[in-house]
């Protein structure tokens, strides 16, 4: 047997730093700090990217007969996850404090999720796919009801943890469809068998296929498959909420290219329909619905659904333009949203949650930096240029055009224009109305200003010079074979 | 109509009809009687005494998932132990990573007073 263990370095780091945070927390006194936790979980996190960015220069690997290929593209993916989880652990130390959380168990469940995402992006085998999706799933269920105390939470944990559970059994049973038809859970073999025998194909392949697609669909939240998502995502804590609509979204749109994009990809023919009305619906329904919103968390919620519909645009579009601008994308998504979460944490008074329109009302004048951060990311997130969201927009609606899917692009701006509703009405909120908003001064949540600085960073950055992210996406899908 | 899974439909068909028939039949033609004897739940011929819906402590479930993970650790180790002349030395090193990971979930367990009844 093949066994090579290098590749496994990023996601066996994760891992242990979030068994030593278990350990360190336990040998905590009630009482005493833990913020020595965070600081233990940044610089695990920070030691994991740098050895992504070492396995980058080397070439690539497999573990386990390749059944766990840590190429280029799960190494973007594993550096999405790694800043996600970073700047979500920023944003929190100072909200789980207020808001009577367990400190440690927070730190070590969304490590814990971050290890089953890395593992899901370098799946090259739907059994470890199916391994990730556990590990990342079952932590992100604790962690939607960690606010034990707010029955809000709670309910979005157990409406989670019952769809999330069924949505895997689609998953797990297309996945023995599959391996009934093709004689292998490998994706090389699966994509070698689809390649050899065009003409046999039993009809429970394409079933198992769809199956799968349902499963995929549910875990992004994609229309009709969405009616989990708004009240998750309210009721979640901000940061887990941050979390999950960047990083879990990510790890099922990387195993989606990875799997259905990218291997089962002459199975197009058949699901190219279902899922080019799936991607208008998404992002219609997610755009019309979040204009009724009074809540901003509930509006990102639906927007997150929105921008799951752009993010199906490059799957219609098929595996010879829609590798890039997918990932692409996603990087410019994680920033702006991880960015606008961060903000919303900051609002958090006490033990309350404070995320209407009216609760921004005068913030551009009580905390002009996070005002402004917070306008730069609802301009970014409606596509305005020069920021993030715009140079993404561009890449994936220029994808549709491209491969002849016009009606794709058309529908895709159209759905944007509807988007400047809302996102501006966050804007005509902090700037234009007057009220006692209640965002926390730097003294108050030093590491929420910089989660939100690194945000902000990134999302201008993406926007204004794309050119090097652009070649390492491109580079990345181009590493699957 | 030379389907393998031909004979599979024509199972399944007949053993619909068999069952709905069945099922007609006795309804149709059965004796009824009711009586409120026949409405109690049955509790192994005793008179049924208070409700089905009665609280438990948490703790029981608690216990119930603990003893799961370690027995599903337990289960793990047979075939690895039956294996073990093969596997070598590399087995012995998985083996022991696999249980030192779920030994810093039994130090959490004990730690947070999960195996103390009160």
């Amino acid at each position: 047997m093949d066994v090579n263990l290098v590749p496994l370095l990023p996601a066996v780091q994760v891992l242990v730093t979030a068994l030593v945070v278990t350990l360190r927390d336990l040998f905590i006194k009630d009482g005493e700090s833990r913020g020595v936790l965070a600081f233990y979980s940044l610089v695990g996190l920070g030691l994991a990217a740098a050895e992504v960015f070492f396995l980058l220069g080397g070439r690539q690997e497999g573990a386990f007969n390749d059944s766990y290929m840590l190429d280029r593209f799960a190494l973007f993916f594993a550096l999405i996850f790694i800043l996600a989880a970073a700047l979500t652990i920023l944003s929190a130390i100072d909200y789980v404090r207020q808001t009577g959380m367990r400190e440690g168990e927070f730190y070590a469940l969304i490590l814990f999720a971050t290890v089953g995402m890395i593992v899901m992006a370098a799946a090259n085998d739907l059994m470890v796919f199916f391994l990730g999706l556990e590990t990342m799933s079952i932590a992100v269920y604790v962690l939607t009801g960690m606010w034990r105390s707010n029955g809000r939470s709670s309910e979005a944990a157990m409406k989670y943890f019952l769809m999330g559970a069924f949505a895997t059994g689609f998953l797990l049973y297309g996945i023995a469809l599959i391996y009934g038809a093709t004689g292998s859970t490998n994706l090389a073999q699966i994509s070698a068998y689809l390649l050899d025998q065009p003409s046999e194909w039993p009809v429970y392949l394409i079933g198992g296929g769809f199956l799968l697609l349902i499963g995929f669909a549910f875990k992004v939240g994609a229309v009709p498959f969405h009616f989990w998502v708004p009240d998750v995502y309210e009721g979640a804590p901000t940061p887990v909420t941050g979390f999950m609509s960047v990083a879990v979204k990510a790890a099922a749109f990387a195993a989606w290219a990875r799997i259905l994009l990218y291997k089962l990809s002459p199975l197009d023919n058949d699901w190219v329909f279902p899922l080019w009305i799936i991607a208008i619906a998404t992002m219609t329904l997610g755009n019309l619905l979040a204009i009724t919103q009074h809540s901003i968390k509930r509006m990102l919620a639906y927007s997150s659904i929105a921008h799951a519909g752009y993010l199906l645009i490059p799957i219609v579009v098929g595996v010879e333009w829609g590798g890039l601008p997918l990932l692409f994308y996603l990087l410019a998504y994680s920033f702006m949203t991880l960015g606008a979460f961060a903000v919303l944490t900051s609002m958090t008074e006490g033990d309350e949650s404070k995320d209407g329109y009216s609760d921004f009302a005068g913030l551009g004048f009580k905390r002009p930096f996070l005002a402004l951060a917070m306008a730069l990311f609802m301009l970014s997130l409606a596509g305005f240029p020069p920021l993030a969201g715009f140079t993404g927009k561009f890449y994936v609606f220029r994808s549709a055009v491209l491969s002849g899917h016009l009606n794709l692009a058309i529908i895709g701006v159209l759905n944007s224009l509807l988007s400047v509703i809302f996102y501006l009405r966050v804007i005509v909120a902090m700037y234009m109305e007057e009220g006692g908003a209640a965002g926390k001064s730097f003294r108050q949540a030093p590491f929420v200003y910089i989660a939100v600085a690194i945000a902000l960073l990134g999302t201008i950055y993406l926007g204004i010079l794309p050119a090097d992210a652009l070649d390492w996406s491109r580079r990345a899908f181009g590493s699957l074979e | 109509m030379n389907h393998p899974f031909l004979p599979l439909l024509v199972m399944f068909a007949v053993a619909s009809v068999i069952v709905v028939a069945l099922l007609t039949v006795a309804s149709l033609f059965g004796p009824k009687s009711t009586n409120a004897a026949k409405n109690d739940p049955f509790e192994s011929g005793n008179p049924p005494t208070g409700d089905a819906r009665i609280r438990f402590s948490v703790r029981f479930y608690l216990v119930a998932m603990l003893f799961l993970i370690f027995d599903l650790e337990v289960v793990f180790l047979y075939p690895w132990a039956i294996y073990f002349r093969h596997l070598g030395v590399f087995g012995l090193i998985q083996m022991g990573i696999f249980l030192v990971i779920l030994t810093v979930g039994y130090v959490y367990v004990w730690k947070k007073g999960a195996l103390e009844w009160d």
